[in-house]
């Protein structure tokens, strides 16, 4: 899996600051329910889970299923602590994941 | 004929003072009226035609002259003049179309009455209302009308296309266009693509180190394939598209710095348009026609609006289910919508519509692309009749390219003419 992913999240932010994170990962989101051209079914291709931590903890998680769309866009808000990293990770359904990461400097 | 009607000075002048002498008992002898609000391409027609059926039509228009939409892209690109794109109201006097003046402020929708900007009144026996879209200023932060004057955006034509021209006409070379494009449904599906391949023409033409991003919050729009195509043939890198799925929604824009900001990012314009979201004209967001899309829903057989019959809605503020907001469009259901209420006002029940339409696009001056569609009512809607329209070839030689560039000068012709002529 090799999907552009796209982050957003403040550079910099205050100490117990509330920050506001934005996700968007390009994916299908095939369902494996929907037949082809070729009249065959086109196999199931989806994220099945999202995770992000932050300094090693988990701060947001979800799991997806067939009826989100194409191009999940995940936006979530958590409290600004240290001065560190977050890191993204994608899992789909044949197991694999992509893992993103982003700095933030808490002041 | 005439004569049997109230006059226009009568009707507008006379309201206000002798408002006694137009209560029902009066009516109900005289030729059944009809307001027409709003002289563009749905109005303008509509009025025409009803008043060819014989019908006794006001339409209500505040505007001296008409500046059309469609081919002023091309103004922006310096490629035509906007004199070309201006026309008057002339001619549908002259046919027997009494003409309002005046903005419509009010439609009373129990008294059927509409009432206009000098409080003078038009009773009516059935509505059209034809007015078009407006700008919604609330819908993206930073966008209002004041930051339009400074990031345009030429979706109505007039000042805000010439101001855009102006500005590229000024920008240095190796400047940064942006366009900011809505999501659906929106004015003229292919205007911001067509509009971004004029504007590239004029750059690579006057300013070939420039650059246009186009910030889309959709992603896939009218024609791609065939535009993706020309762009990469004809501009080269010059154009870059965003879509919705790459980040391309615009969430909010600074006008003073030209930044548009996205979910994911910031672009700094030296030039920048901002195609905002849009919704119907004014008067029909007042008088409760729209619903809380801000569009007005439509029988698709008659064109009445859902929420009140008698009046009905055609053009850009309707929701015509497959149809989409274009000037071809909105000259179809305006014919169609005549005969309907012709129709209804002589008691019998309104045919079943078939519509067709097409929209042209330039991608230079000499390379036109297509797509067309036939409509009919389905399931409570204007639906698309599969197979029945297409696009143009993906593949085809300059010549044809160039057949329907002068196809769609053609289409302009006839059609400016039939409605403004």
């Amino acid at each position: 899996m090799a999907a552009r992913a796209l982050i957003n999240i403040p550079k910099g932010a205050k100490r117990g600051d509330i920050v506001e994170i934005k996700t968007l990962l390009s994916h299908p989101m095939e369902t494996g329910f929907r037949t082809g051209a070729d009249g065959q079914l086109v196999p199931r291709d989806i994220i099945e889970k999202f995770v992000c931590t932050y300094n090693g903890e988990v701060v947001f998680s979800a799991e997806l299923h067939p009826a989100i769309a194409a191009n999940p866009f995940i936006s979530f808000t958590t409290i600004a602590m240290d001065s560190g990293t977050f890191v993204f990770a994608w899992t789909d359904n044949h197991g694999e994941t992509q893992v993103q990461t982003a700095r933030i400097d808490v002041a | 004929m005439r004569d049997t009607r109230p006059s226009r000075r009568h009707v507008i002048i006379g309201a206000g003072a002798a408002a006694a002498a137009f209560a029902a008992p009066a009516l109900a002898q005289a030729a059944p009226q009809v307001v027409v609000i709003g002289g563009g391409y749905a109005g303008a027609t509509c009025a025409r035609f009803l008043q060819r059926e014989g019908v006794s039509v006001t339409l209500v228009e505040p505007s001296a002259n008409y500046i059309s939409c469609p081919f002023s892209n091309a103004v922006i690109a310096g490629l035509r003049d906007i004199a070309q794109q201006t026309f008057t109201y002339d001619a549908i006097a002259a046919q027997g179309v009494r003409i309002a003046r005046q903005a419509a402020t009010k439609i009373d929708r129990d008294a059927k009455r509409v009432t206009l900007a000098d409080a003078t009144t038009l009773p009516y026996d059935r509505l059209v209302l034809a007015p078009g879209i407006d700008m919604n200023f609330t819908a993206l932060p930073g966008y209002d009308q004041a930051a339009s004057e400074i990031l345009p955006h030429a979706w109505k034509a007039g000042p805000q296309t010439l101001l855009l021209r102006q500005q590229l006409e000024a920008m240095d070379d190796g400047g940064t266009v942006v366009i900011s494009a809505p999501a659906n449904p929106f004015r003229c599906p292919p205007g911001p693509y067509e509009r971004a391949s004029l504007i590239a023409w004029y750059l690579k033409n006057h300013k070939p180190k420039s650059k246009l991003i186009i910030l889309d919050a959709k992603d896939a729009f009218s024609k791609q394939g065939l535009f993706t195509a020309a762009w990469k043939e004809i501009y080269g890198d010059m154009i870059e598209w965003v879509g919705l799925s790459a980040g391309g929604k615009v969430v909010e824009v600074k006008p003073r710095e030209k930044i548009f900001v996205t979910e994911f990012g910031e672009h700094r314009a030296d030039v920048g348009n901002v195609i905002p979201p849009q919704r119907a004209g004014r008067i029909a967001i007042d008088s409760g026609i729209a619903d809380q899309t801000g569009w007005c829903p439509i029988d698709p057989v008659t064109f009445e609006a859902r929420a009140q019959a008698g009046v009905h809605v055609i053009g850009d503020a309707a929701v015509a289910g497959g149809m989409p907001k274009s000037a071809f469009a909105a000259n179809a259901q305006a014919k169609a919508c005549a005969q309907a209420v012709a129709v209804m006002l002589r008691g019998a029940q309104a045919p079943e519509p078939k519509l067709i339409n097409t929209c042209y696009s330039l991608v230079t001056p000499d390379y036109g692309i297509s797509v067309a569609g036939v409509y009919a009512p389905a399931k409570g809607l204007l639906t698309d009749i599969p197979n029945a329209g297409g696009v143009s070839p993906a593949k085809a030689p300059a010549s044809v390219r160039a057949a329907e560039a002068s196809y769609a000068e053609g289409w302009y012709k006839t059609i400016t003419t039939e409605v403004f002529g």
